[in-house]
């Protein structure tokens, strides 16, 4: 693309953008390279900054118009490449519009647009004793429209839902510019449920402009036991035994032994260093609820073979229990030049079996593996540790991350629980889902976008790329695992 | 109690029949126990039975996952669920005991607990389909975090069969609770009901189910027996023994009428658009049930005003559409969709709107 048709581009677009809204130096245009995958850059042709919904219509008018591929971006933080520029086409930044629009107290609900990060959320209405459940560990920095693309998750899911169960309403842009509304504050929708096809559609389906939260009311009480391991085996099953007693913990988290020693040494947690595993469970409620609550959990812990168990005595020791896990990936940033990390769910009972697997393939490809693992909804995030100055590592480390995958799949579960496809596991998709089924996503995409300019080459692969990833995957005319039931 | 569910696929007779009617250029009606049939356009096409599919695929109650053919009972799952002290949170209606697990699904139709514990769409987490081409498609899976692919397990509940076949589904489940009570209140009129029960929801009470009706509302408390106790102890009122399913089943005496049934759904807050009629009132305010003649057009103007819409559930004239208009760009994105599943608009045609 050439210096000329991009200020060509630039001059149509500043026709109705504040000149500093479009973004057209190349040195600028460096801080929009790349998401939070950082192995893949790539700069875009413009950067675009609206300040309004008016503003993002008029931008998909000329960008049909012009057939210029758009990559909406948030925050930034995707680790899967979901922002990724596109080199011909124009990332279409939502971090001017970051206004809440309306807090409802009596509805427990607020309408805001996609800008807003995670956290403005509950601290704006946190007064009103209310917040807004789902905390992606990046909540910090990350947005809601963000949240939306990528149905983000968090470590209180089995309790209280992806975004996706806590999202009201949505404004949205459509390719060709106009805007359709999904509105489901009636708790009922006419005709098909489009919520959840746009939940999580990195942003292949539409831009959204306003998206109305649900808020719930914050707990009375929250209190943590740390159950201590001396193999995953037992704490992945001490997990299921909770379940089994009728108890859903607002979070439980696991940490095997690198995980453990990392985060340690990082935030002095008083974290045990020697041990194998640790889980990490959290109680909300009320207070006497909460208080028989632990105290049941903290037996079936010990019944399970936890060689101790310790109980966070108040709110400051609960919130340190929770920093070492909270900081496990920077953590493990520290120990190494460089990590990776994996994204995959699975069946709670396979732990045992897909962690040795990892082990085992750690060993084969001789690079460490960390495990923290959100063992309440299966949801394992395996940190490879690398160097990218290695010549080679990096390739070697992806190689490692999809066979990981390849396993969960193997193991009856998924390639990405929380992440998103974006640019990184393109190749998994073609083993997990068949080429009928990504007709049919290719096929829900073009209703939305016919001209297939919304973040084109993300999520779900073309046929032919997935011929090429099979071809090169294929042992003796077999797939990888071909007794698997893809469910 | 497992034996009593068959096991039986008929995945390859289905295939054959859906086949052969595509080639032909047929239409099929899909049935399953026909305890929902009256939901949505009444229709003419081929009856084609599902219920014969039947049978578990996987339960594993510590992960909190069943995976089912769609034409298993749904009252011998909720049965075997039970046994595991384990239920659908959503808490669906049978309306007639051969209910079946994929009609519940395709009519997305739930119960009280719905604006506590959410839809039935929340709770599915993966479908096998079979496609108007007769091809057998899988999407989501059986695990409770699942980013792969867009989410069209979730876009088959509701859609009234529209899409394709129902084959197999994977849904979450939740454990039982320990304790649950009902207290009741008086209040005079609608708004005072409304305007009480959205209060409530800003403290983190318990609540699994609230109904208002002829001056009197009525709250039910789900949970461990302490957070139970304490919420009662809080929230006053007169405990009275009230058996919910009554409401779920639509057997209370306010259903019992020869006259026409209509849903109207509404933003919970709304304040009441029906005084003067008999209505009844759940989910907090966003799910109203009006009997008796009602002039829908000019009522479905007014809840279309304030973001609800209105649904002639039963007993309607034939000439009323039984779902809330669609405005033309949504119903032309709902036909793109339909077609891109099924081309040759092959099942269940019309049952949601002309073209779906």
């Amino acid at each position: 693309m050439s210096q000329t048709r991009r200020q060509q581009l630039a001059a149509r677009f500043r026709a109705f953008l504040p000149s500093e809204s479009v973004i057209d130096q190349p040195t600028s245009l460096a801080a929009y390279e790349c998401d939070g995958l950082s192995a893949y850059r790539e700069q875009p042709l413009l950067v675009l900054l609206p300040e309004d919904t008016a503003q993002v219509q008029q931008i998909m008018r000329l960008c049909q118009e012009q057939r210029l591929p758009v990559v909406s971006r948030g925050a930034g933080t995707s680790l899967s490449g979901g922002a990724l520029p596109h080199a011909e086409g124009v990332v279409l930044s939502l971090a001017k519009m970051k206004r809440i629009l309306q807090i409802d107290e009596l509805a427990r609900s607020a309408v805001v647009e996609p800008g807003v990060r995670n956290l403005a959320i509950s601290e704006a209405v946190q007064a009103m004793g209310l917040y807004y459940a789902p905390d992606p560990s990046s909540q910090i920095a990350c947005s809601i429209g963000g949240n939306v693309a990528e149905n983000a998750g968090g470590v209180h899911c089995l309790k209280y839902g992806l975004t996706l169960h806590n999202i009201l309403a949505l404004k949205v842009v459509g390719a060709d510019g106009e805007i359709f509304e999904i509105d489901q504050r009636s708790l009922h929708t006419d005709g098909y449920d489009l919520m959840p096809l746009l939940v999580g559609s990195e942003g292949m389906l539409g831009i959204v402009v306003e998206v109305t939260v649900k808020l719930l009311p914050i707990p009375r009480c929250a209190r943590v036991v740390m159950g201590v391991f001396d193999s995953v085996e037992k704490a992945g099953d001490s997990v299921a035994a909770i379940i089994a007693e009728g108890i859903i913990p607002a979070g439980v988290e696991m940490m095997d032994n690198p995980a453990i020693r990392a985060a340690e040494d990082f935030v002095h947690a008083g974290y045990p260093v020697e041990a194998e595993a640790i889980l990490i469970c959290e109680l909300d409620g009320t207070e006497e609820e909460v208080s028989a609550q632990i105290e049941l959990v903290e037996r079936v812990l010990l019944a399970g073979g936890a060689v101790e168990t310790r109980l966070a005595k108040d709110e400051a020791e609960r919130l340190l229990f929770w920093s070492g896990r909270k900081a496990a990936f920077p953590a493990v940033g520290r120990i190494s030049p460089d990590y990776y990390c994996i994204d995959g769910t699975i069946p709670r009972k396979s732990l045992a079996a897909v962690l040795a697997g990892v082990r085992q393939l750690s060993e084969e490809y001789g690079l460490p593996v960390a495990n923290v693992f959100h063992a309440g909804d299966g949801n394992l995030h395996p940190l490879i540790l690398y160097d990218a100055n290695n010549e080679g590592e990096l390739e070697k480390t992806e190689e490692l991350g999809s066979k990981i995958l390849q396993l969960c799949i193997h193991h009856g579960g998924t390639i990405t629980g929380e992440h998103g496809v974006g640019v990184e596991k393109l190749g998994e998709m073609c083993i997990q889902f068949s080429d009928a089924e990504r007709n049919q996503f290719h096929a829900l995409r073009e209703c939305f976008d016919p001209l297939k300019i919304l973040n084109p080459g993300k999520a779900i692969p073309t046929l032919a790329r997935c011929a090429e990833h099979n071809a090169m995957h294929v042992h003796g005319g077999e797939l990888p695992f071909p007794e698997l039931e893809r469910f | 109690m497992t034996s009593e569910l068959d096991d039986i696929s008929i995945e390859d007779e289905l295939q054959a029949q859906v086949g052969a009617v595509a080639a032909s250029g047929g239409e099929i009606e899909i049935i399953g126990g026909g305890s929902k049939r009256f939901y949505g356009e009444s229709i003419e096409a081929l009856p084609i039975d599902v219920s014969a599919h039947s049978g578990i695929i996987d339960y594993d109650p510590a992960e909190l996952v069943i995976t089912l053919r769609a034409g298993c009972k749904l009252a011998q799952v909720e049965a075997l669920l039970a046994e595991q002290r384990q239920m659908f949170g959503f808490e669906p209606p049978c309306f007639g005991e051969d209910a079946t697990i994929g009609g519940m699904v395709a009519t997305g139709l739930a119960g009280p607990r719905r604006a506590y514990a959410g839809s039935i769409r929340d709770f599915v987490l993966g479908i096998k389909l079979l496609d108007g081409r007769g091809q057998v498609l899988q999407f989501g899976g059986r695990v409770i975090k699942n980013v792969a692919g867009f989410d069209v397990s979730r876009l088959m509940v509701g859609a009234l069969g529209t899409l394709g076949i129902i084959l197999e589904v994977s849904i979450r489940v939740v454990p039982l609770f320990e304790n649950e009570i009902t207290l009741v209140y008086e209040h005079a009129n609608a708004d005072e009901h409304i305007h009480w029960v959205n209060q409530l929801g800003s403290e983190p009470y318990p609540i699994s189910a609230s109904l208002w009706h002829d001056g009197r509302s009525q709250l039910r408390l789900s949970g461990s027996e302490q957070g139970v106790r304490q919420a009662s102890a809080l929230l006053g009122g007169d405990r009275i023994e009230s058996d919910w399913s009554e409401l779920k089943e639509q057997r209370l005496d306010f259903f019992d009428r020869a006259e026409p049934l209509s849903r109207i759904s509404l933003p919970a807050t709304t304040p009441d658009l029906l005084s003067g009629k008999s209505q009844l009132i759940e989910w907090g305010g966003a799910q109203r049930w009006v009997c008796g003649e009602v002039d829908i057009a000019a009522l479905r103007d007014k809840v279309a005003g304030a973001g609800g819409s209105l649904c002639a559930f039963q007993r309607h004239a034939s000439d009323v559409p039984r779902f809330h208009p669609l405005a033309a760009a949504m119903l032309r994105l709902q036909r793109n969709i339909k077609s891109s599943f099924d081309p040759a608009g092959i099942f269940n045609p019309g049952k949601l709107y002309p073209g779906l």
